[in-house]
């Protein structure tokens, strides 16, 4: 402007007149432009921290709930008898019925389905869950998507529970939650390609097994199979930890030793031999034994392993909460819990349940004997104090930016 | 009087009406929503907030660039499989077809009466290290044992290539269908060969079809996820299965919001400068053809 003598204002008024008044069409472009500015910046997502409930806030959610009669309980496959046994006598019992349905197929893509419901306050339409104890749970919680659990109705709970399932660290005094099983995050592998059975985390490592590895895509499990491969300890590790786990990780696959990155379906691939020698969970590889008649083994290896935990929780919006207490209550009874872990293999909450699966053995006869004698004495269904010793649990993480840089890491590692 | 002319003007608008409802709203939301969310920072927890923030498009870019890289390497890799394979496919049911092209194009589409994901995993078995395919082979030795073709780029590309191909046959044979048996009639009476007559009459004739095609093939295979997570192993993930990671597992939303935009944003420039090096004045009206 100042390059222009303003001698006379009418040139100079129409040297700038078009940016100083816009035209029709200008007005209508910005117009245009702030409209969709305003757009974008209404579609901001929200997120909702919740306070921890007091016991008031127990008293207030459950003072008007009343028992309506129905459940519906949504879990993940293989985690009950399809003939739903507990179910029936659970029905017969209280006259409650139970829509059950094997909607859970992990616990991220379980989280994506039902957030936008629970953050718009709208039924997700299952009154019961069960999530892991992990990185997802914990987003349930902070966000405030559980409803705190009325302990005075969760008698069997109070009397048969393990003391260690009472105080977990992920959600101490089971104020949200209380657990439908545990499981074991271990080494799986086919005798029929792997001849002497693999003792440390160091055979997934192996190059004698190029091309035949299978690992989990989860961040959780395979930054701790590297960590304890390490020698470090995965629920006190740091981020320089993380960093050389990943570095671990990442000298396997760039040496063409991992096949793939599998969720949760590296059973088939091991019992067809695509794989040999896996990341897996205990009770999976038991109950593909049983159905499929395959011949797969589980090992502990020596550096230990992880231990997780399935927990049953009632999501803010569901609408019969009473009668899904009542259901989590049930699964408490020493002898529903026995014949459950008697078809899943997988950890029951309730020790009582080893001495009733004993007696269910006593009482068999030819196969279903062996079968359950062998649940009964399982190091993978009833760890000893010592076997109990040698397990990990999944690193907590104290807020959002700690959690994303661990998925970070890993997650370079998986989608490569 | 009156009315009907004002009926003639509203009837274009009328016919609009509800493919550009439908656009506005599952398409237009849609878009602006996911591009607001790539300018957004935050996380699950404490919500995402709109704050300008273009980096995540350059760390998209610099994070996932073999992804990217790779993904239109195979979108492009199985295009030319399926050219390859469907040209000769599509020019034989438009000329030698005769009474049974129906019949043909049926066989064609009969794939697609079975779900994308199912084909994909029935693919899986076949290729299996001890399946139906390489079992016999390595059996006669003709194969080293520990040979694979899951978890290769081969098969990832093979998934892809199988899974679009009526994508590229049936665009070429509409065009292939189209020429005037006169055309070729001229090129016998004016002394072309056969080799003369394809090469200067069928093929310069075909290629709007072959181009409606590669816009059909190249577009959702670069972006495709299924057959990389079921047929892929550990190197063969592609963007589309780091977007549906960053969504669903991570729920890093801006992230996969701008991963999303420059993936398409890198399709349309390539098709735009393909249909320029084809010498197409319209890329639109080739395609709708």
């Amino acid at each position: 402007m100042s390059a222009i003598p303003p001698r006379d204002p009418a040139l100079l008024r129409g040297l700038t007149g078009r940016r100083m008044a816009p035209g029709r069409r200008d007005l209508f472009r910005m117009a245009g432009l702030s409209a969709a500015g305003l757009a974008l910046a209404a579609c901001g997502v929200q997120g909702k921290k919740a306070a921890p409930p007091q016991q008031s806030d127990v008293e207030k959610y459950w003072s008007d709930k009343k028992q309506n009669g129905h459940v519906d309980f949504a879990n993940w496959p293989l985690y009950m008898d399809p003939k739903r046994p507990e179910l029936k006598l659970f029905t017969e019992k209280t006259g409650i019925s139970v829509t059950y349905k094997e909607v859970i197929q992990d616990n991220a893509s379980w989280f994506a389905k039902i957030q936008p419901q629970l953050a718009a306050g709208q039924s997700i339409e299952y009154d019961l869950m069960v999530v892991t104890n992990g990185i997802q749970f914990t987003q349930l919680v902070q966000l405030g998507y559980l409803v705190p659990l009325d302990h005075s109705k969760l008698p069997n709970f109070a009397a048969n529970a393990g003391e260690a399932y009472k105080r977990e660290p992920f959600d101490p005094g089971n104020v949200y939650s209380i657990p439908w099983a545990s499981g074991i995050t271990g080494i799986a592998y086919n005798p029929k390609y792997v001849d002497e059975p693999p003792t440390s985390y160091a055979a997934l490592w192996d190059p004698k097994y190029k091309g035949k590895v299978g690992m989990m895509s989860d961040a959780q499990e395979i930054g701790n199979f590297a960590m304890m491969l390490l020698g470090i300890e995965p629920e006190k590790s740091t981020p320089a930890d993380w960093e050389k786990a990943a570095e671990k990780l990442r000298e396997q696959r760039d040496a063409g030793i991992v096949r793939k990155y599998y969720d949760q379906n590296f059973i088939d691939p091991l019992g067809k031999g695509d794989i040999w020698i896996c990341q897996a969970w205990s009770g999976d590889i038991f109950q593909k034994n049983v159905s499929d008649g395959t011949d797969l083994k589980f090992v502990i290896p020596e550096e230990g392993a992880t231990i997780w935990t399935d927990n049953m929780m009632i999501p803010k919006t569901a609408a019969n909460p009473v009668d899904a207490i009542t259901l989590m209550d049930f699964f408490y009874d020493p002898e529903v819990a026995a014949t459950l872990a008697e078809y899943i293999n997988y950890i029951p909450p309730v020790p009582s349940a080893q001495e009733i699966i004993k007696r269910h053995a006593a009482e068999a006869k030819g196969e279903d004997k062996e079968l359950l004698e062998e649940v009964a004495t399982s190091p993978l269904v009833f760890p000893s104090e010592a076997d109990y010793a040698k397990l990990h649990t999944y690193r907590p993480f104290k807020d959002a930016a700690e959690q994303k840089q661990y998925e970070q890491i890993f997650q370079s590692i998986t989608t490569a | 009087m009156k009315s009907s002319r004002l009926r003639a003007a509203l009837t274009p608008y009328a016919l609009i009406f509800p493919g550009g409802l439908w656009l506005a709203i599952f398409f237009v939301v849609p878009m602006v929503v996911m591009l607001s969310l790539s300018l957004q920072t935050g996380n699950i927890t404490d919500g995402y907030q709109l704050t300008w923030h273009w980096q995540t498009y350059l760390d998209g870019l610099t994070t996932y660039h073999d992804q990217i890289i790779r993904s239109l390497v195979y979108g492009l890799a199985a295009t030319i499989v399926t050219i390859v394979i469907g040209f000769p496919m599509a020019y034989y049911i438009a000329f030698r077809g005769g009474r049974r092209k129906s019949m043909y194009l049926f066989l064609l589409l009969l794939p697609f009466l079975v779900s994308f994901v199912l084909r994909t995993i029935s693919w899986q078995f076949f290729l299996a290290d001890d399946g139906i395919l390489l079992g016999p082979l390595k059996g006669a030795g003709l194969l080293p044992e520990d040979f694979h073709l899951l978890a290769t780029s081969a098969a990832v590309i093979g998934g892809l290539a199988y899974n679009f191909l009526p994508f590229m046959v049936l665009p070429i044979y509409v065009a292939l269908e189209r020429i005037d048996p006169r055309v070729l009639e001229a090129a016998t009476d004016l002394y072309a060969g056969r080799v003369q007559t394809f090469l200067r009459v069928v093929l310069p004739l075909s290629l709007p079809g072959v181009f409606a095609g590669v816009l059909m093939t190249f577009v959702p295979a670069s972006s495709d996820y299924v057959n990389a997570s079921i047929l892929g192993g550990a190197g063969n993930t592609m963007i589309g299965n780091v977007i549906q990671n960053q969504y669903l597992v991570t729920q890093d939303y801006p992230v996969a919001a701008a991963l999303s935009f420059t993936l398409m944003a890198l399709l349309l420039v390539g098709i735009f400068a393909y249909a320029r090096a084809l010498g197409t004045e319209d890329v639109l009206e080739v395609a709708a053809r």
